[in-house]
C-alpha cells in the first residue's frame, strides 16, 4: 500500500513552492517533488536572474507571510518608460510613460532577485507544517486510480494523493504523462539575460525599448544595478553570448545609450530561446497544471511569473473552497472551475504579448509610424494610461483572494 | 437493513429515481443539474451546521462528533462531502437501487458511510436520532408532507438542525422547473417533478412549525444563466429555496 497525502506538486520552483505554502496554510497535506537537489535551490550567490513582481503578486506574497523578509531586498518600480528605438538612433519622439503616482495602490511592482525569492520560499516550506519536500527526486510514472492518483519515483517508491499538480515547467512531464498536448510556436528570438552595475542611479525607473530585432528591458535592482532582458534573433543572440564580457558589453552599450553612465556585468549571463508554449488543457483526470507547465509566454512584459502566481492563487482558492464544502478536491467538476477561471486570462495575455511583440519587433516604416502614433495616443489619455498601469500591476480581471492580499 | 419502504413514499416517484440511479456520479449525465447546484447547496449546509454547532470550517474534519442523516441520499452527492468533513453519516434512500451505487462510490473514495434502504418514517419508528437531518429536494416528492416532516422532527436530537430545500409553486417555478429544466434543457426526465406538489416558503414554514420545529433561516438558490452557475440569495426565493430549522 502506497503512502498517501492530499496533494502532490511536481516541481519545486517558484510556482510549485508558493502553491505548497498556500495549500498547507489551508490545511492540506502537501508533498513537493523537486528534480533539483536542495543545495541548488539554496545557492546564495547572485547569478543575475531576477523578477518583476506585479503589485498583485507582492500582495500575495505578503498574505503568505513572505514579503516581510523580502521587502528590504527588493527595488520598487516607480515608473515605467516604454519607447521605440533603433540601435544608435536614440528613442523616437513618442514614448509611453507610466508613473505609480497615477494609481492609488503605490508602486506598480517590485524587482526581486531570484536567489532571495527562492531562499525565502525554501525556508518557509521547511518551517510550515503539512509540507514534505522531496528534493533531487524524479517522478517516472503516474497512474489514475479510483478516488486518487499514484505517482512512482525513480527509486521505485509510490505516493498516492487526491490530486497531482504539475508545476514542472514548459516541458512538463506531468502534462505529457496525462496525455495533455501542447501548442505554440518559436518567436525566432532568444533572450539574453544579465545584471549590470552602472555609475548613475536608475531612480526606480523600468525601461522598455522596442528594437526591430526584439525588445530590450532595463529593470531597476537595489543599488546601482539593473537587470537586463534583451531579445535578439537566435543567430545574433548566440553570437553575442559567445563573446567575452567586454565584447558582450560592447554589443549592449549602443542599444540603450549612456543614461546610466559606465556599465559592468554583475552576475552570470543567461540565454533563453523564446517561444509560446500553451498546454491544450490545464486539467486532466486528477491532474492540474500551473505556471509554465500550463503556459510559457513571451517574457516581453515580464508577466511569466506573475501569470504563474495568478494560477497558483486561483487553484489554491478553488481547492480551499472545495475542501471546506467537503468536496473531493480531485473531482473533475472541481478542477473544471480552475480551468474555467484561468484559461481565458492566459489566452488573452499570451496572444496580446505575442501580437505586441510582432508589431514592435519590426522595422516596417508603416508599422513603426503606427505604433509611435499609438503610443502617443495612449500617453495623451490619462484614463487609458491608468488602465495600462493597472494591467501591468496585475490589478485587473477576476482577482483571486490571495492577489487581493487575503487568504483564500 | 431490510426495512420495507412504506407510508408517505409515493411508489411511482421511487421508480423514476431507480431508473436514473446508475447515472448519479456523472457530472455531465442525467444528474447534471444536481452537480451544478451542489457547491451552492454545500455552502449553505456547511455554514448552517458550522453556525449551529459552533464549528470552524477552516480546521480539518470540523464536523467530527456530529451524527448526520441524509434523506434521499441518492448516489451520495451530499453524504460523501459530509463524511469528508468528519460527520458520522447515515445515507437513507427509499429507492433500493441507489444504495449499492452509493456504497460502491464511497468505498472508491475511501469513505465510511452507512447507506440504508429505508424511509425516514421507518428510521424514526426505530428510534434513531441525529444532530443534523438533511432533507434536500425530497419534500416535493412525498404524498403527505406534514407526516413526513413530523418524522424528520422525531429523528432530531433536541437542539438538532434540519436543512430542507424544495421548489416554490408559482408561474415562474413552473416555467423554470417544468418547462425549462424538463422540456427545454432536458436536464431532468419529463415527469421528474409534479408542479402541484411544489410548496411555497410560507406553506413550508407553516408545515415545519406544525411538525414542531422552529425555522431559523431561509435562502434562495438562484441560477445565473450568464455565469451558468448557482448562487445563494437572501431575497430571491422564487424557484429553488432552502430553509434551516431547529428542534428546541
Amino acid at each position: 500500500m502506497a503512502q498517501s497525502t492530499d496533494v502532490i506538486i511536481a516541481g519545486g520552483g517558484l510556482n510549485g513552492s508558493t502553491l505548497a505554502l498556500a495549500l498547507a496554510r489551508a490545511g492540506f497535506k502537501v508533498t513537493v517533488v523537486d528534480a533539483l537537489p536542495a543545495e541548488r535551490r539554496a545557492e546564495d550567490a547572485f547569478d543575475g536572474r531576477s523578477y518583476a513582481l506585479a503589485l498583485a503578486s507582492v500582495r500575495m506574497l505578503t498574505a503568505l507571510g513572505l514579503w516581510d523578509g523580502l521587502a528590504e531586498k527588493a527595488q520598487p518600480i516607480l515608473q515605467i518608460k516604454a519607447s521605440d528605438g533603433r540601435p544608435g538612433e536614440g528613442p523616437a519622439p513618442w514614448f509611453l510613460q507610466f508613473d505609480h503616482a497615477e494609481i492609488e495602490e503605490g508602486p506598480m511592482g517590485q524587482m526581486i532577485e531570484d536567489r532571495h525569492l527562492r531562499r525565502a520560499l525554501l525556508n518557509a516550506m521547511a518551517v510550515t507544517p503539512g509540507i514534505s519536500h522531496l528534493a533531487g527526486q524524479d517522478i517516472v510514472a503516474q497512474n489514475r486510480e479510483s478516488g486518487g492518483i499514484t505517482v512512482t519515483f525513480a527509486n521505485g517508491d509510490d505516493l498516492r494523493a487526491a490530486l497531482l499538480i504539475g508545476a514542472d515547467g514548459r516541458s512538463s512531464g506531468t502534462a505529457r504523462r496525462a496525455g495533455i498536448g501542447r501548442t505554440g510556436w518559436d518567436y525566432g528570438q532568444t533572450a539574453l539575460v544579465c545584471a549590470i552595475e552602472h555609475d548613475l542611479p536608475h531612480q526606480g525607473i523600468a525601461h522598455q525599448f522596442f528594437m526591430p530585432s526584439g525588445p530590450l528591458a532595463i529593470l531597476p535592482l537595489p543599488g546601482n544595478r539593473s537587470s537586463i532582458v534583451w531579445a535578439e534573433r537566435h543567430e545574433t543572440a548566440r553570437t553575442i553570448n559567445a563573446l567575452d564580457d567586454e565584447g558582450y558589453l560592447a554589443a549592449l552599450r549602443p542599444r540603450f545609450g549612456d543614461f546610466l553612465g559606465e556599465i559592468r556585468l554583475a552576475g552570470d549571463r543567461f540565454l533563453y530561446p523564446l517561444g509560446l508554449s500553451l498546454a491544450q488543457a490545464f486539467v486532466a483526470d486528477r491532474v492540474a497544471l500551473v505556471g509554465d507547465a500550463a503556459h510559457g509566454i513571451h517574457p516581453i512584459a515580464g508577466q511569466g511569473l506573475n501569470l504563474g502566481l495568478r494560477d497558483v492563487a486561483s487553484l489554491a482558492e478553488v481547492l480551499t473552497h472545495a475542501q471546506r464544502r467537503g468536496e473531493d478536491i480531485g473531482a473533475a467538476e472541481v478542477l473544471a472551475r480552475y480551468q474555467q477561471w484561468r484559461r481565458f486570462d492566459t489566452a488573452t495575455l499570451a496572444l496580446a504579448t505575442d501580437g505586441f511583440n510582432r508589431i514592435f519587433s519590426s522595422d516596417n516604416p508603416i508599422l513603426r509610424l503606427g505604433r509611435d502614433l499609438g503610443m502617443g495616443v495612449v500617453n495623451a489619455l490619462p484614463g487609458l494610461r491608468r488602465r495600462f498601469i493597472r494591467e501591468a500591476a496585475g490589478l485587473t480581471g477576476d482577482l483571486p483572494r490571495l492577489m487581493q492580499g487575503r487568504l483564500p | 437493513m431490510q426495512t420495507q419502504p412504506t407510508s408517505t413514499v409515493d411508489p411511482s416517484e421511487v421508480a423514476k429515481f431507480e431508473a436514473m440511479a446508475a447515472e448519479w456520479w456523472d457530472p455531465n449525465g442525467k444528474f447534471k443539474p444536481l452537480h451544478m447546484l451542489n457547491p451552492c447547496r454545500l455552502d449553505y449546509i456547511t455554514r448552517q451546521i458550522a453556525m449551529e454547532f459552533d464549528r470552524d470550517l477552516g480546521t480539518p474534519a470540523p464536523f467530527t462528533g456530529l451524527r448526520l442523516l441524509d434523506i434521499g441520499c441518492g448516489g451520495g452527492l451530499l453524504s460523501e462531502p459530509m463524511a469528508r468533513l468528519g460527520a458520522t453519516v447515515v445515507g437513507a434512500d427509499a429507492a433500493e437501487r441507489n444504495i449499492p451505487v452509493a456504497r460502491l462510490h464511497a468505498e472508491q473514495s475511501g469513505l465510511d458511510i452507512d447507506y440504508r434502504h429505508i424511509t425516514a418514517e421507518a428510521l424514526a419508528e426505530a428510534g434513531e436520532t441525529f444532530d443534523v437531518v438533511l432533507n434536500m429536494e425530497v419534500v416535493e416528492h412525498v404524498s403527505d408532507p406534514l407526516a413526513y416532516l413530523t418524522a424528520c422532527r422525531q429523528l432530531l436530537k433536541p437542539g438538532g438542525l434540519m436543512i430542507c430545500s424544495t421548489i416554490n409553486r408559482n408561474a415562474k417555478s413552473w416555467l423554470m422547473a417544468i418547462v425549462g429544466a424538463e422540456q427545454i434543457m432536458r436536464w431532468l426526465p419529463k415527469g421528474t417533478h409534479d408542479w402541484n406538489k411544489f410548496i411555497t416558503p410560507e406553506e413550508l414554514y407553516a408545515l415545519i412549525r406544525s411538525a414542531g420545529l422552529d425555522p431559523v433561516d431561509r435562502k434562495g438558490f438562484v441560477f445565473n444563466p450568464l455565469g451558468w452557475s448557482w448562487s445563494l440569495s437572501d431575497r430571491d426565493l422564487s424557484v429553488n429555496y432552502v430553509t434551516a430549522s431547529v428542534r428546541r
